[in-house]
Parts: C-alpha cells; sequence; structure tokens
C-alpha cells in the first residue's frame, strides 16, 4: 500500500463521482424542486411577472372538468391496460414456456412492438382502425358487421387506445414473467407431481403461483406506472379528442405547458402525477416488506 | 435452455392457440408493410388482400425518399441516441465504481440520491427544463435533445449493483501495478461490466430512439427533428391522408431498431428484463 491510502481513496472517489453529482444537481434535482415550486405559483411562459397563489393552482384543478375528464380517462385507461396485459402476458408466458418448440420464435413476435418506434406503430394503427379504409372495417363489412370509428368517436376511443396500450405492453410483461418462469427449479415440479399433485392447475397454484410472486408484484408497479405516464398515442392518434373523451394526464399537463404555456397550472398537473407514480412505488415496497416472502 | 416442463396441454393447442395470437398481433405490421407497396386507388378500395395487385410498388418509398430527408432524420436519432449513451456511460461508470468500491465522504448522500432520483418520473423535470433551455437559447439543438438525459441515476444504480459483486483482489492487483482510479475505472472496471454496459445500453437506445415526449417539447421544424418527429410532421405536412406513404416512412423509421432487434434478439430480450426496473 501506498501512502494514506485513506486520503488519496476519498479524493479519487470524489472527483469520480463529480460529473454525476454535477450533472445530478443541475439536471435533475434543481428542476424537479423548480417544478415542485412552480406549481405554486401562477407563471406564465412570456408574462413579466411570477406570483405566489399557495394552493391556487390546485384549486382550479378541483372545478377544472377538464382535468376532471382527464384524471377519470387515465384511470379508466389504466383500469382496461393493466389487468390485462398482465394476465395475458402471464398466460402467454405458462403457454410458450410449457414446451421447447416455437420458445425463441414467440417471444420474438410478442416482443417486437416494445422495440418498434411507438409514433410509427400508431400511423399503423390509424390505417388499421380506420372507418372507411381500414382493414378492421373492411372485415367487419365482409362478415356484415358495421364498426364503429374506432378513435374518432367519443364511445370507443379510450377503448381503442387502451387496445392499443395492452397490445405495446404485453411483450414487455412477458420478458420479465418469462425470466421470473426460468428462475423457478425445475425440480419443485417434479417434487409436487411425486407428491401426489396430478392436476396441472394445482401445481400452478401451489408451486409456481407464490414462487413468481416477486416477479407479478414488479410487473404490476411497472405496468401500473407505464400506463400512467401514457403519450405517445394520444398525442399521435387523437390529441385528447373528440371532446377530450381521451385526454390523459400527461397529455393534459403537454398541453396546458407547451401549447398555453400555463406553466403555473401544468406543473400542478404533474404534480399530481409524480404524487401517482409515489404512491404506486410506496405499494410495492410496502406489499414486498409484508406479503411476497416465501422464505 | 434445460429441458423443458412437462406440458400440462397438448402442443397442438399450444401452437394452434400461440399461432394465431402471434399473428394478431403481427397485424399491424403485415398491414403497415403491404399498404407501403400499394397504389393510393388500391388502399381507397379497402380490400382484404395483405398482398397487393400486380406484385405492388416501390413508388410509396420513392416518393418518402424524395419529399424528405430521411437520412437525415435517421442521422439525427443515431446523434442523439449515441450522444446520450456516451455521457450516460460517462458519468455513471466512474460513479458507480466509487460508490460501489471506494470509501469517501459523501457515499452514502451520493447513493440515497440515486435511490431518490429513481423514484422521479423524466416527464417531471422536463417544464423547469424547457424554460431554462429557452432562456438560454438551446432550444432546437441537439444539446437541448442530449442534455436532459446525459445523467442517468438508473445506469449509477445497475453499475454500482454490477460492481459490488465484482472481486477487491482485481481492483487491488490493478493498484499493486501502478495503476490510476481512472484507469482503473475504463481498462479493468468497465471491461469487466460489459454485460451490464450492453444491457444498460440497449435499454438506453431503446428509450431515447422511440421517445417522443420530449422532442416534442425541444424541438420545432424539422432541423434537428428525430424520427419520431420525423412522422409526425411528415403526417401533417405532405402525406395527409396518403396511407401509403405515411406507411412507407413508418417503415423506415421503425426498420433501424427492428432490424437490431432481429439480430441480436437474445441480447435485447435479456438487455430489457435485467433493465425492466426504470422501465
Amino acid at each position: 500500500m501506498r501512502g494514506r491510502p485513506g486520503r488519496a481513496e476519498a479524493l479519487a472517489g470524489i472527483l469520480l463521482s463529480l460529473p454525476a453529482g454535477l450533472s445530478y444537481l443541475l439536471l435533475l434535482l434543481m428542476p424537479t424542486l423548480a417544478a415542485v415550486l412552480l406549481a405554486f405559483t401562477d407563471y406564465e411562459l412570456g408574462a413579466p411577472t411570477i406570483a405566489w397563489i399557495g394552493l391556487g393552482n390546485f384549486e382550479e384543478l378541483l372545478e377544472d372538468p377538464g382535468f376532471r375528464v382527464s384524471l377519470r380517462n387515465t384511470l379508466v385507461y389504466v383500469g382496461i391496460v393493466a389487468p390485462v396485459s398482465i394476465a395475458g402476458a402471464l398466460g402467454l408466458a405458462l403457454l410458450i414456456e410449457s414446451a421447447a418448440r416455437g420458445r425463441t420464435l414467440f417471444r420474438a413476435v410478442f416482443f417486437l412492438p416494445v422495440v418498434s418506434l411507438p409514433v410509427a406503430m400508431a400511423t399503423a394503427w390509424q390505417y388499421l382502425l380506420h372507418p372507411t379504409i381500414g382493414p378492421v372495417n373492411a372485415f367487419l363489412r365482409d362478415i356484415g358487421l358495421s364498426g364503429p370509428a374506432w378513435l374518432t368517436s367519443s364511445d370507443t376511443v379510450l377503448l381503442s387506445l387502451a387496445f392499443i396500450g395492452i397490445w405495446e405492453a404485453i411483450g414487455f410483461n412477458l420478458v420479465l414473467f418469462m425470466a421470473g418462469l426460468t428462475a423457478i427449479p425445475r425440480e419443485l415440479h417434479h417434487a409436487a407431481e411425486v407428491d401426489g399433485v396430478p392436476s396441472a392447475w394445482e401445481r400452478f397454484r401451489l408451486v409456481t403461483w407464490p414462487l413468481l410472486g416477486p416477479t407479478t408484484l414488479f410487473v404490476v408497479t411497472i405496468t401500473l406506472i407505464r400506463a400512467v405516464r401514457t403519450f405517445d398515442s394520444v398525442a399521435v392518434l387523437t390529441q385528447g379528442g373528440p371532446n377530450r373523451a381521451s385526454e390523459v394526464l400527461l397529455y393534459t399537463m403537454y398541453t396546458e405547458g407547451f401549447t398555453f404555456f400555463r406553466l403555473g397550472y401544468s406543473a400542478a398537473i404533474t404534480l399530481v402525477f409524480l404524487v401517482i407514480v409515489l404512491a404506486l412505488m410506496l405499494l410495492q415496497t410496502r406489499v414486498l416488506d409484508r406479503r411476497v416472502h416465501y422464505g | 435452455m434445460a429441458e423443458p416442463r412437462r406440458s400440462p396441454w397438448p402442443e397442438a393447442v399450444r401452437l394452434l392457440v400461440l399461432g394465431t395470437l402471434g399473428l394478431l398481433f403481427l397485424m399491424p405490421y403485415l398491414w403497415m408493410v403491404s399498404a407501403s407497396l400499394k397504389p393510393l386507388d388500391e388502399i381507397f378500395r379497402a380490400s382484404l388482400s395483405l398482398i397487393p395487385e400486380g406484385g405492388g410498388t416501390l413508388r410509396n418509398y420513392l416518393r418518402v425518399l424524395s419529399e424528405v430527408p430521411v437520412l437525415h432524420y435517421l442521422w439525427n436519432g443515431v446523434v442523439v441516441c449515441a450522444g446520450i449513451l456516451f455521457f450516460q456511460l460517462l458519468f455513471a461508470v466512474p460513479a458507480g465504481y466509487a460508490i460501489a468500491k471506494l470509501n469517501f465522504p459523501g457515499r452514502e448522500w451520493m447513493f440515497g440520491a440515486v435511490m431518490l432520483g429513481l423514484l422521479v418520473p423524466y416527464h417531471v423535470p422536463a417544464l423547469p427544463l424547457y424554460v431554462a433551455f429557452s432562456w438560454m437559447g438551446i432550444l432546437n439543438t441537439y444539446a437541448s435533445l442530449i442534455l436532459p438525459s446525459v445523467i442517468s441515476v438508473f445506469a449509477i444504480f445497475l453499475f454500482r449493483q454490477f460492481f459490488k459483486a465484482l472481486p477487491d483482489e482485481l481492483i487491488h492487483a490493478a493498484r499493486i501495478d501502478g495503476m490510476g482510479e481512472l484507469s482503473i475505472v475504463w481498462r479493468v472496471i468497465l471491461p469487466n461490466a460489459l454485460p451490464a454496459a450492453t444491457a444498460f445500453a440497449i435499454f438506453s437506445v431503446v428509450a431515447h430512439w422511440n421517445d417522443l415526449f420530449w422532442p416534442l417539447i425541444a424541438v420545432t421544424g424539422h432541423d434537428r427533428a428525430t424520427p419520431a418527429l420525423a412522422i409526425l410532421y411528415y403526417r401533417s405536412e405532405e402525406a395527409g391522408d396518403d396511407f401509403g406513404a405515411l406507411m412507407a416512412a413508418s417503415v423506415i423509421m421503425t426498420a433501424p431498431l427492428v432490424v437490431a432487434f432481429l439480430v441480436a434478439q437474445r441480447r435485447f430480450v435479456e438487455g430489457i428484463a435485467t433493465t425492466g426496473l426504470k422501465g
């Protein structure tokens, strides 16, 4: 050892973490704190003055029908996308993992949307779901049904966006579930069989499901968060319309902030968004501490 | 892969279900490519044939290539993704090493800050960053697209976990050989951390190539438009309801990542599975 290794090491540690520390401060911590502060002001881009208005923005949010619709739509969207994409991915993962043939191929097929440019795929969906020239409605016409205007009718727009959301999310969840399944020792299944658990469903209920607990919890949290921050498909396909029927939280935040330049108000929406995300993460830690131990 | 479990359902049923669902999943791709090869009047007839009459046409692609600077947009995407990844690694690898292996004052603080940062979605600092960039006059530049992402707390976290598992002897040996800490980071630690670095690189490139939210905020106009923005502009300015041309543009902008994925499928899946954490 060289002389004074402690001080040399301390100096090296500080210098090596300095670039990360500085950029963290400037590009993450300070802007985040600024966003929080901004939420309590009436700041508008280009306005000569800025005033502290306390909870003013939040009071306005409570009375803003547009925001209420946006929040409700977000909940409906998450309420459809999360359960279907999680259960669907689990089912697909079990089906794919149960035998060797085609495993890599099917995983690739379902995973493809994860690596595909969402804006491009949204335009593909726009064509697919087009009321007159779209293949979906052309097919429905062939079998004697008349399909709705999927993305331009307020009755179906949120459902259509949720369907696209499921299509995008399933492959991601599938890969996480498949990783979780591979980690379960196969001997356990054999042991259960030897111990007289003959039905596949019972083996799933007694062995696979409990051992998959941590993976499932993780998938649930990440899917909820990803669904809460849905933005691309709305921005490309509907701009929140028709008549706010597909307005979601992040899109409202975007239009208030970057179209109307009401930055204070937009920051308040951002804060609501942040609180929802933090609550979901807190929920995950809580459940993780209590329930999913199998030791 | 080890020998699979005993299947609870007949193989034929399994293949039939997976095959049908798989085909449904591929529908957007099949129709996107099909429409990109059809002339406009055929698209408007809304026939249910995936295969274009008369073998199809490349006119849509030629139209896109002649109307918009496709290569320029793709280049913008490459510059932004490469720039982001370069700085993320440049900042996160040394920091991850320092937090994992070195004793220095403030180390606990650093780690706490990283954990705190993991909780904040990147949409939250966007408003103040926009105001700051606008004030500095750097909107519509590569810098404005790259800067907000150069610090990845997730990368620091990932590398810290990975470096903690590396044996201390490796570092001691390098120190005895007279190496400084900086060269230890790049010449000893990083080569040993290639699996983590690859996984993170895939995660980072996929995330930023596909991102729309921040480019939509930081950029107006074609000069610095990323592939995602390019499609949005093309639809509103040139293609309109011409789905053939629009689908051709979509195919071109989607192809680079999809081809990369098909070539290195296993790495992509592993990369996303190990970094799934941050989504």
